[in-house]
């Protein structure tokens, strides 16, 4: 029963446990089982609370008992991203700068989840303070990738992506600044999604770049992500650019998608988003989700977005400026990592020692770069220039929404990388986003659902699917329509390939 | 546009507080140099009459009820200190011995 467990949905894990056909403790005692079995290869998680996640079920359980109605996915255990704080649990963003950080309070994001009864295993690994493709950023070792362990698993979010492919959990939060959920579902055939900016409160959520920063769902199938979507969604005062309106219907829609009737839904293939650089089987899979599409009943039609070949460095200018401006608090004066105080030393010292020594190479980089960008004489040619740029983005954007429902296009150029082979190589890490960054740049919704697996090989491909502002439903009923069709075909879900971890 | 040569580099690290080995700085200051070449490309859009987006859905005037709340206590607010003295931040000298 304990694998089977660790097999189910998250939806399914649910109504098992509130019919009584199971408990919460049992449920989540099966996944610490897993991951005390197989996160020795894998390495998702930077910090398992087995003590605490067992007190969260068997209060749930004890809530059930007492004939309380909870949420859809009371009990079911999930893995979060070591970027939301915790009250009980360390949150180190994958740096020394904070490592053993206890923060005095939980993210509005961790709190929802826990009113929700949903069960909070531990902390995800990735790269330092979200900065990465790759979770090789990581100060405390890489994450492996469950289908191919010398693969990374995406980034930065590839803690969370590995513990769902590696079945060690059912359901995990992610963030997306330029990617940092969808492609990491993308190379390990599970679910992703990157809400309307602003839909999914940041309070708590440790800022890599405020504008664009998104927490999301990430699961398996494209429900479990709508059920995730719809606890952690919705307006938060303690977040000011937290939309005040309500959250579109996302389970509804996942629903209705399963039907697998797109009649009526147009879709526009985004031109400049293939050729030079992308893998053939990426290609080759695309083109199979995009005739799905069609068979599908939507009417399918190219759609140029000029302007997008520009987003990645555009992109590469405003993130880092924002960076080096948020990373600024790490001062080694109030938390964190403090070196050198030796009583002789000036504060000065001690914070150029600190932030020497707590931060890794690609948080150097990227500070540095957006001390550069901001600085007096090139302000206007790159960050003025950049949000120009970002503009332009967004009305291209503006302009295929006017003609189509939904753009598609790959979700990253290639399939899993090995470990290493980028890791001192920005600009060659940087492509990964390509095809992602657009949609941070304008806010609006996008998600990334398998679809297939490249020939040469083996390894899963992704489908980019992006909404307009705030019709995150319309990744939802697409992302569902193609999951079932694809699971027909082939005789179920992608993820039934991956192959068995060894078991310790 | 300029390129960023490894005094520029060196320069950027006192303005970011980083204190990098010098190997260190070689290698980051020829990716940097890398780097800005590659953004460089955004000044290839005409753009002279675009307006600047800054973020991604505007906002303004977010407004609260004027109305206190708990914020942390000082306990809290020390806990996770380096170093913390008389209920304060302990931190290292700000000012010159000489001043």
């Amino acid at each position: 029963m304990s694998a089977e467990l660790t097999r189910m949905t998250a939806g399914g894990l649910a109504k098992a446990i509130s019919s009584g056909e199971t408990s919460a403790v049992e449920v989540t005692q099966a996944h610490l089982d897993r991951i005390a079995a197989v996160d020795g290869q894998v390495h998702a998680f930077l910090h398992v609370d087995a003590d605490g996640a067992v007190a969260a079920a068997r209060s749930v359980d004890e809530r059930l008992a007492a004939g309380e109605e909870l949420s859809p996915l009371a009990g079911v255990p999930l893995a979060l991203k070591d970027v939301f704080t915790t009250s009980d649990m360390p949150t180190t963003c994958g740096s020394k700068i904070l490592e053993g950080w206890r923060p005095p309070y939980d993210a509005t994001v961790t709190r929802r989840l826990r009113d929700a009864g949903v069960v909070i295993l531990g902390k995800t690994n990735l790269d330092e303070f979200a900065m990465g493709s790759s979770t090789e950023n990581s100060a405390y070792g890489p994450t492996r990738n469950p289908w191919d362990l010398a693969r990374i698993p995406g980034g930065s979010g590839g803690g969370s992506s590995a513990s769902l492919a590696s079945y060690q959990a059912p359901l995990a939060i992610g963030t997306d600044t330029g990617g940092s959920i969808r492609q990491p579902a993308a190379v390990t055939g599970t679910v992703g999604v990157k809400p309307t900016y602003g839909g999914v409160s940041r309070y708590g959520l440790v800022a890599c770049a405020s504008s664009l920063d998104q927490g999301g769902p990430c699961a398996r199938t494209v429900l479990d992500a709508a059920l995730l979507h719809s606890v952690i969604a919705g307006h938060d005062p303690m977040d000011s650019t937290s939309i005040d309106k309500p959250v579109p219907d996302v389970v509804a829609a996942a629903r209705r998608g399963a039907d697998g009737d797109l009649s009526g839904v147009r879709v526009g293939v985004v031109k400049e988003f293939a050729g030079e650089g992308y893998q053939a089987g990426v290609l080759a899979r695309f083109s199979d989700a995009v005739e799905l599409l069609a068979k599908l009943g939507a009417e399918v039609v190219e759609v140029s977005c000029p302007h997008f070949e520009y987003a990645l460095p555009a992109y590469y200018l405003i993130l880092p400026s924002e960076v080096s401006s948020n990373l600024a608090r790490f001062d080694a004066m109030r938390y964190g990592l403090r070196v050198g105080d030796d009583g002789v030393r000036s504060a000065e010292e001690v914070m150029n020692l600190t932030r020497g020594k707590g931060f890794g190479a690609e948080a150097k980089r990227r500070i540095m770069l957006g001390t550069y960008a901001l600085s007096s004489g090139y302000y206007d040619a790159y960050y003025g220039q950049a949000q120009k740029v970002r503009t332009l983005v967004s009305r291209d954007f503006d302009a295929a929404f006017e003609q189509v429902d939904v753009l598609v296009s790959p979700t990253t150029p290639t399939t899993a990388f090995p470990i290493g082979e980028r890791v001192d190589d920005p600009l060659a890490m940087y492509m990964a986003d390509l095809c992602t960054i657009p949609s941070n740049l304008a806010g609006n919704a996008s998600a990334s659902v398998p679809c297939g697996l490249a020939d040469e090989d083996g390894l899963p491909v992704g489908l980019h699917v992006m909404a307009p502002v705030l019709a995150d439903d319309r990744l939802y009923r697409i992302g569902a329509a193609v999951e079932q069709a694809f699971a027909s075909a082939w005789g179920g879900p992608l993820l039934d390939q991956v192959p068995e971890l060894e078991v310790a | 546009m300029s390129s960023i040569s490894r005094a520029e580099a060196a320069h950027l690290a006192r303005l970011a507080r980083l204190d990098l080995a010098p190997d260190e700085l070689d290698h980051l200051a020829g990716q940097l140099d890398a780097i800005a070449d590659f953004v460089a490309k955004v000044s290839e859009v005409a753009a002279d009459d675009i307006p600047p987006t800054s973020h991604a859905l505007p906002m303004t005037n977010v407004f609260r009820d004027d109305v206190p709340r708990p914020g942390l206590t000082q306990e809290q607010a020390l806990d996770q200190a380096p170093e913390a003295e008389d209920g304060r931040f302990r931190v290292p000298k700000i000012l010159g011995e000489e001043a």
